[in-house]
C-alpha cells in the first residue's frame, strides 16, 4: 500500500458517485476532442495558406464565376510570378452518396501554385499531356481502391455536357500527395479545356485564379492593381491573401470558433461546477477520517497532496476517458467523412490542450477541499462528531 | 522507574466569546515508563483533553508537557506530526478505522510515514494483528467486522510503530462486557509483555481496574486511588 492506493480507494469508496462525476468529466472531454479535432480540419486551409498566394474571386461572391479572359489579362500586373484558374465541378462517383471534390484546372501553371503537391515526375507528365487525365489525391485513391490506370467516370449534379448527359470519363494517370501531412490528398483535379469544351452551357468561365506574388512583400500592391484592371466591369474582383480567403469561406457558416468556444465553455464550466462541489461534499464527510490520519502523525502538507491528486486523478481518469472515445469517434468518421473533412483526425495541439485541461480540473476541483483538509484541526473535528 | 511525560503546572482554558471556560489549572503529573493509568471522571473534567495534550493533538494555555526531555507543547506542528508517528499510538471509542481499507491496510498506515520497506511494513502488520489475535480477518473491511475485533484492528494500529506510549479514549465505551474485557485484557497484556506505557480514559470503573494506576480528575485536580 502506498499513498496512491489511499486516493484510489478514497475516489471509488463510493462507486455510482465516482462512476457518474467520471461520465460527466468524460462527456466533456469527449466534446472538448470531437469539436476540437473538427474544427481543427475545418480550418485546415487557413494554416495551410502560403504567404504569397493570393486569390481573385468575383466580387459579388466567389461562387460566382468570371469570363476566361481574366486569365490572360491578369498575367501583365507586376510582381507576379505565376496565375491559374480552377473551377468547381463537384462530382460524384457511381451514386451522389459518394461525393468527389473535384476541380477543373489549368494543369501546368495550377501545379505550379501549389508546389507543397508532390507527383512522380513521369505522372505529372503524363497528366499534363492528358486531357481526360483524371489526377487524384492519395488519400482519395485509397478510399475508392483506384490506381494509375484505372478508367473511371464521374458524374456532375451541377453540370451537363453537350449530348445531355452529365458523366465525364477519365483516366487516372496520376496521383499527388501533399509533402506534409497535413496537407489533403482527398480531391481531384483535371484539365480545365476537357470539361470547358464538353460543357452545354457557361463556357469560357472560371471558378477563381490562383496569383503567385514573387514576394509576399508586394501582396497588397499586386492585389490592388488585380482588382483595379477589373474595377467598373461587368465581373469586378476581389483579390485576397489566400489565408484571409479561407477565413472568409469558413466565416460564410457562422463564427465556428465562438459557437465551438460557447459549447466547450459550457460544458467545462457546469462540469467544474458539479465537480467541484462534489469533491468538497466528500471532502467534508471524511473530516474526521482526515483528522485520523493527523492524528496518527501524516503532516498536513501530505494531506494537502493526497486530496488534490483524489480531484487531479479523478480528472485525468474521465478526461482520458472522454478523450480516447472522441478519438475513437473521430478517426471512426475520419474515413466516411473523408470526401468533407479531409485529414480528420485527433490534433496532438488538442490531446496536449485537453492533458491542460485536465490538470486545471482537477485543481480547481480539488485546491478548495485539499486547503480545508490541510488547514483542518483535529480537535474541532472529533469535537463537531 | 523513568519518567517517560512530566505535566508541569499544566492549564487549558478555552474561551468562547467573552467567557473563559477553564478545564484544568496547574496540573501536575508525572507518567513513568510502563505505567498503565486508567483517568476517570465526570463529563466536561478535562479527561480527553488531557490526553489530547500528551498526545500533541492539542497545545496548553500555560505549562509545559515534557515527554522524555521533548517540550511536546512547543513542537511545530510539522515536528509535532513527526513526533506523534514515532512516540504514540492512539486507541479510540469508534475505532475510527478507513472504510475503504481493510484490517491490514489500516493497520499499514502508520508504518506509511517510515522508511520500511513494503515488505518489512507487511511482517510488522501481521505481527501486530497476531498480537491483538484477530490476523485471520487482515483482509476484511472494517464493516465486516464486529466492534471488538474493529477495536482489535484498532489496537493493532496504534502499536504497529511500536511506539513507547498508548493513549486510550474510551476504548471500551462502545463495547459490551465480555468484549470489551477481551480488549482490556489485551491492553493489560502489551502493557506487561511489552512494556507499553498506557494512558486510558474511560466512564468505567471495571474498566479502570485493569490500570495499575487509577487516577479521578474533577474540578481540575487528580485524585489518585489504589489499584485493586
Amino acid at each position: 500500500m502506498n499513498d496512491l492506493t489511499i486516493i484510489r480507494k478514497n475516489l471509488f469508496r463510493k462507486k455510482l458517485r465516482a462512476i457518474l462525476l467520471t461520465l460527466s468529466i468524460m462527456i466533456a472531454f469527449l466534446i472538448y476532442g470531437a469539436l476540437g479535432a473538427f474544427y481543427n480540419v475545418w480550418t485546415a486551409g487557413v494554416d495551410m495558406a502560403a504567404a504569397n498566394r493570393l486569390i481573385t474571386v468575383n466580387r459579388i461572391n466567389f461562387t460566382v464565376d468570371m469570363p476566361i479572359a481574366y486569365f490572360s489579362r491578369i498575367q501583365s500586373v507586376e510582381g507576379i510570378e505565376n496565375v491559374s484558374h480552377a473551377n468547381w465541378f463537384g462530382g460524384y462517383y457511381q451514386e451522389p452518396r459518394n461525393f468527389i471534390q473535384t476541380f477543373a484546372i489549368s494543369p501546368e501553371a495550377y501545379l505550379e501554385s501549389y508546389p507543397e503537391l508532390v507527383i512522380p515526375p513521369e505522372q505529372r507528365a503524363d497528366f499534363i499531356a492528358d486531357r481526360t487525365c483524371l489526377l487524384v489525391g492519395v488519400d482519395l485513391a485509397a478510399q475508392y481502391g483506384w490506381e494509375v490506370g484505372d478508367r473511371i467516370p464521374l458524374n456532375s449534379n451541377i453540370w451537363q455536357q453537350d449530348d445531355g448527359t452529365s458523366d465525364w470519363d477519365f483516366n487516372i494517370c496520376a496521383l499527388f500527395d501533399g509533402d506534409e501531412e497535413e496537407i489533403p490528398a482527398n480531391y481531384a483535379m483535371f484539365h480545365y479545356e476537357y470539361y470547358n469544351e464538353s460543357l452545354a452551357f457557361n463556357r469560357d468561365r472560371i471558378g477563381w485564379m490562383v496569383v503567385n506574388t514573387t514576394d509576399p512583400d508586394l501582396n497588397d500592391q499586386v492585389a490592388r492593381d488585380i482588382d483595379a484592371l477589373f474595377a467598373n466591369s461587368s465581373a469586378e474582383t476581389e483579390t485576397t491573401t489566400e489565408a484571409a480567403f479561407s477565413r472568409a469561406f469558413l466565416e460564410q457558416v457562422g463564427n465556428i470558433a465562438m459557437i465551438l468556444l460557447s459549447v466547450i465553455g459550457a460544458a467545462f464550466a457546469t462540469i467544474l461546477m458539479i465537480v467541484g462541489t462534489t469533491m468538497v461534499m466528500a471532502i467534508n464527510e471524511r473530516t474526521q477520517e482526515i483528522a485520523v490520519m493527523k492524528t496518527l502523525g501524516f503532516p498536513a502538507p501530505r494531506i494537502f497532496r493526497m486530496v488534490l491528486s483524489e480531484s487531479i486523478l479523478l480528472s485525468f481518469v474521465g478526461g482520458l476517458l472522454g478523450l480516447g472515445l472522441a478519438t475513437l469517434i473521430v478517426e471512426g468518421a475520419s474515413s466516411a467523412l473523408a470526401g468533407f473533412l479531409p485529414g480528420l483526425s485527433m490534433p496532438m495541439d488538442v490531446v496536449l490542450t485537453a492533458f491542460g485541461l485536465m490538470l486545471g480540473l482537477g485543481l480547481l476541483t480539488g485546491l478548495g477541499p485539499a486547503l480545508s483538509a490541510q488547514r483542518l484541526s483535529i480537535i474541532e473535528a472529533f469535537n463537531k462528531h | 522507574m523513568t519518567a517517560l511525560y512530566t505535566l508541569t503546572d499544566l492549564s487549558k482554558k478555552y474561551t468562547r466569546g467573552k467567557e473563559t471556560l477553564t478545564i484544568f489549572e496547574e496540573l501536575n503529573m508525572t507518567i513513568d515508563q510502563g505505567d498503565f493509568i486508567s483517568i476517570m471522571g465526570p463529563s466536561g473534567s478535562g479527561k480527553t483533553t488531557l490526553l489530547n495534550l500528551l498526545g500533541g493533538i492539542d497545545r496548553p494555555s500555560s505549562g509545559a508537557v515534557d515527554c522524555e526531555g521533548v517540550r511536546v507543547d512547543k513542537l511545530s506542528e510539522g515536528k509535532l506530526a513527526k513526533w506523534r508517528s514515532a512516540h504514540v499510538g492512539f486507541i479510540f471509542q469508534f475505532y475510527n478505522l478507513m472504510p475503504m481499507l481493510s484490517a491490514a491496510q489500516n493497520v499499514e498506515l502508520p508504518l506509511l510515514l517510515t522508511s520500511l520497506s513494503s515488505k518489512e511494513r507487511k511482517k510488522r502488520v501481521e505481527t501486530a494483528l497476531d498480537i491483538v489475535g484477530i490476523l485471520d480477518r487482515k483482509g476484511h473491511r472494517p464493516a465486516q467486522l464486529s466492534g471488538g475485533q474493529q477495536q482489535r484492528v484498532g489496537i493493532a494500529r496504534a502499536v504497529v510503530a511500536d511506539p513507547k506510549v498508548l493513549l486510550c479514549d474510551e476504548p471500551t465505551g462502545d463495547l459490551d462486557r465480555a468484549t470489551a474485557d477481551e480488549v482490556l485484557e489485551t491492553l493489560q497484556l502489551l502493557n506487561r509483555e511489552l512494556n507499553k506505557t498506557i494512558v486510558m480514559v474511560t466512564h468505567d470503573p471495571a474498566a479502570a481496574g485493569y490500570a495499575s494506576r487509577q487516577l479521578h480528575l474533577d474540578k481540575g485536580r487528580f485524585v489518585e486511588r489504589e489499584a485493586v
